[in-house]
């Protein structure tokens, strides 16, 4: 079993305030990694060190080499004057992704119909939706979800649990941070409580 | 030699060591600028071209001279900030900075006095005096920056790119006025003239420079001592020392 | 897997003249704000002062390192703000091809109008037509790409400050002096009948420089706003 991803002895914090300390654990292909904690808990903070995006205070995050991740962060990453076509063409451009994945993703997530409309004119759960069809636009085994429920009507909560699904089971695994319980039929969840 | 500095780069063991250099340097301080100070302007000679006017150079000369220094040093630990991510390396260039813009505008104020008597005028277009009054707005950008931020870290970090900038951009300056006084200022020509100067002149002037690399030495001590304690306050090294001082 | 820095290059260029496509009233601000900073000057002098041409050098630098600095704030934060810029950072493509593709199309956007306007400027001040304007044009087409470079670093130094907008200019002015000195100065010999080529030659290598340097601290500094 190749390990997707995997922290040891990992300590982060804001500032001067130490927010997780001494986690460990290991992701395998299946797994689904819930964290869970009030507001201000180092949900966020902890993913962003994950992905690289700011250094741990110490211990060391692994990600399995050369295997690209995906991050949905708690912001869409939509600039409001681009169309919702325009945003994700410019998303594959960035990341070496072809861009015949866009049409099918957006099919699928129920924005076909609004994809020439600027992103301003979107409302918030349709921007969620938007930035979660990048994960269908790129297969990747691994994603890094910060709070991918909100905003979701129930609709969306079904797609988001089917597609995490059959990312499961088709050998991939999830870290995903909400207060709420994860939509879908997921075998093997381990849960973290932060705070 | 190497593990010696090592040891000294983490906070506690610096600030004890802060703590015991800094009064010994305050003296040495006290007594160099001292003499510096009385000497020069009581008992040293007067100049035979500028009078008594040339006096202030016990007061200008050191203050220029730290002005350019504490910048370089600034710039210096900028760069260990950003390589090494040291994090005495930040807390220099963040209590380096106040100290720094002190001696330029001290040195820019005592200039104009003495350019006043000599040149006629208070300002003039020269390219020490212009790059000194750049270096003093980068300081200021400096300190400006590092107070805009909340986090510390970012801070410094910011303020460290901003230094190393500024570092490269004040020689062009320097270069960059000299060339255009030179191009327009043909019928006034000041000279720096560098008097020739005797002994019972020159060692007070020592004596003052000295003294004044101690005093801005020990102010940049205490204020890395102070942003350490604020930046280290949840630290046990930090509650330890203050549960020892209260007691 | 990793992406070429230039396909994150042409992909942000495309990206920001697209953008620019859905504001075209913003763009004009700075032109705008350009020609009544030098249209001011000429009022606030004595009608027909042969000294206003003497000064056209220097009021049409400062007129146009002005109108650069107003949509320099904006330059990253609507980025940062969106998610879009810790998108390309977690993203395999380089960062600093981003960076310089928002530089040039700055440069394009608020940098090559005032290049277009400064010659009707220069001579409504009086500012000799012919070989002089030519000098001065040359000088600003180097110069206003430093005015980009130097205030995105700034830019990307302040960008997630929340009052940077007072601090902005006071930390890219004092950096900019060498370019005004060698700009207008480049003007003023060129006016003056001697040869320019001196200044033009020290703005191309600060050109240089700033290019090769400033790019990988603007990155940095940008990096440095998600801590």
């Amino acid at each position: 079993m190749t390990t997707l991803l995997s922290a040891t002895a990992l300590c982060i914090g804001r500032g001067d305030r130490r927010l997780v300390s001494d986690l460990h654990f290991a992701l395998q292909p299946g797994d689904v990694l819930h964290l869970r904690g009030r507001n201000g808990a180092g949900k966020s903070s902890l993913i962003e060190v994950l992905v690289g995006l700011r250094p741990p205070q110490s211990g060391q995050v692994h990600r399995s080499a050369g295997d690209a991740f995906h991050w949905v962060g708690h912001r869409n990453a939509l600039n409001p004057d681009l169309t919702l076509r325009e945003n994700l063409d410019c998303w594959c451009a960035l990341n070496g992704v072809p861009g015949d994945g866009i049409a099918p993703a957006l099919d699928r997530m129920g924005l076909a119909r609004l994809r020439l409309r600027p992103a301003r004119t979107l409302s918030a759960g349709q921007k969620r939706r938007a930035a979660l069809s990048r994960l269908l636009i790129a297969r990747r085994s691994l994603w890094l979800l910060d709070e991918p429920l909100s905003g979701l009507d129930g609709e969306g909560l079904a797609v988001l649990g089917q597609l995490m699904n059959e990312h499961v089971t088709g050998e991939g695994a999830i870290v995903v941070t909400s207060h709420q319980t994860l939509p879908g039929k997921l075998p093997r969840v381990t849960v973290i409580e932060l705070g | 030699m190497w593990t010696w500095f090592h040891r000294l780069a983490s906070p506690p063991s610096f600030y004890t060591f802060a703590e015991r250099l800094a009064p010994w340097l305050l003296a040495f301080a006290l007594i160099a600028t001292g003499y510096g100070l009385i000497a020069g302007l009581w008992f040293a000679p007067r100049d035979y071209q500028q009078g008594d006017a040339f006096r202030i150079i016990y007061v200008h000369v050191p203050a220029a001279a730290l002005s350019l220094s504490l910048y370089t040093g600034m710039a210096i630990a900028a760069v260990i900030a950003l390589v090494w991510r040291i994090k005495l390396a930040e807390v220099a260039i963040t209590a380096l900075a106040p100290v720094g813009a002190s001696f330029t505008a001290l040195a820019l104020v005592t200039g104009m006095l003495w350019g006043k008597p000599m040149w006629g005028a208070y300002w003039v277009w020269d390219a020490r005096l212009t790059s000194e009054l750049v270096l003093l707005f980068l300081y200021l950008g400096v300190i400006g920056l590092d107070a805009a931020f909340a986090d510390r870290r970012a801070a410094a970090r910011a303020c460290a790119l901003l230094a190393i900038v500024g570092a490269v951009n004040v020689p062009i300056v320097k270069y960059s006025v000299e060339w255009w006084n030179s191009l327009h200022q043909t019928s006034t020509i000041l000279k720096f003239g560098k008097p020739t100067i005797t002994t019972d002149m020159a060692l007070p002037l020592y004596g003052a420079l000295l003294g004044a690399y101690a005093l801005a030495g020990v102010s940049a001590l205490r204020r890395m001592q102070n942003v350490l304690l604020l930046r280290e306050r949840r630290a046990t090294w930090v509650r330890e020392l203050l549960a020892e001082r209260a007691a | 897997m990793s992406i070429p820095a230039t396909a994150a290059f042409t992909a942000t260029l495309g990206r920001e003249l697209r953008i620019a496509t859905r504001h075209k009233a913003e763009w004009l601000m700075p032109p705008l704000f350009f020609a009544i900073v030098v249209t001011l000057f000429a009022l606030g002098a004595k009608p027909g002062d042969p000294q206003l041409a003497a000064l056209a050098p220097s009021v049409l630098w400062v007129g146009a390192l002005l109108a650069a600095l107003l949509t320099l704030d904006r330059l990253f934060r609507g980025d940062l703000e969106d998610g879009w810029l810790e998108q390309v950072f977690v993203g395999p493509a380089p960062a600093m091809g981003m960076v310089l593709a928002k530089l040039l199309a700055h440069w394009l956007l608020s940098g090559l109008p005032l290049l277009l306007l400064a010659a009707p400027l220069a001579l409504q001040l009086g500012f000799p037509s012919g070989a002089p304007l030519g000098w001065l044009l040359l000088g600003l087409l180097m110069g206003t790409p430093l005015l980009s470079v130097v205030g995105g670093f700034a830019a990307a130094l302040t960008v997630a400050l929340p009052r940077a907008g007072l601090l902005l200019p006071v930390l890219v002015l004092p950096l900019l002096a060498p370019v005004v000195i060698f700009g207008s100065g480049a003007a003023r010999a060129a006016q003056a009948g001697l040869d320019p080529g001196g200044p033009i030659y020290f703005l191309a290598a600060l050109l240089v420089l700033s290019l090769t340097l400033l790019p990988w601290a603007a990155t940095a500094a940008l990096r440095n706003a998600f801590d």
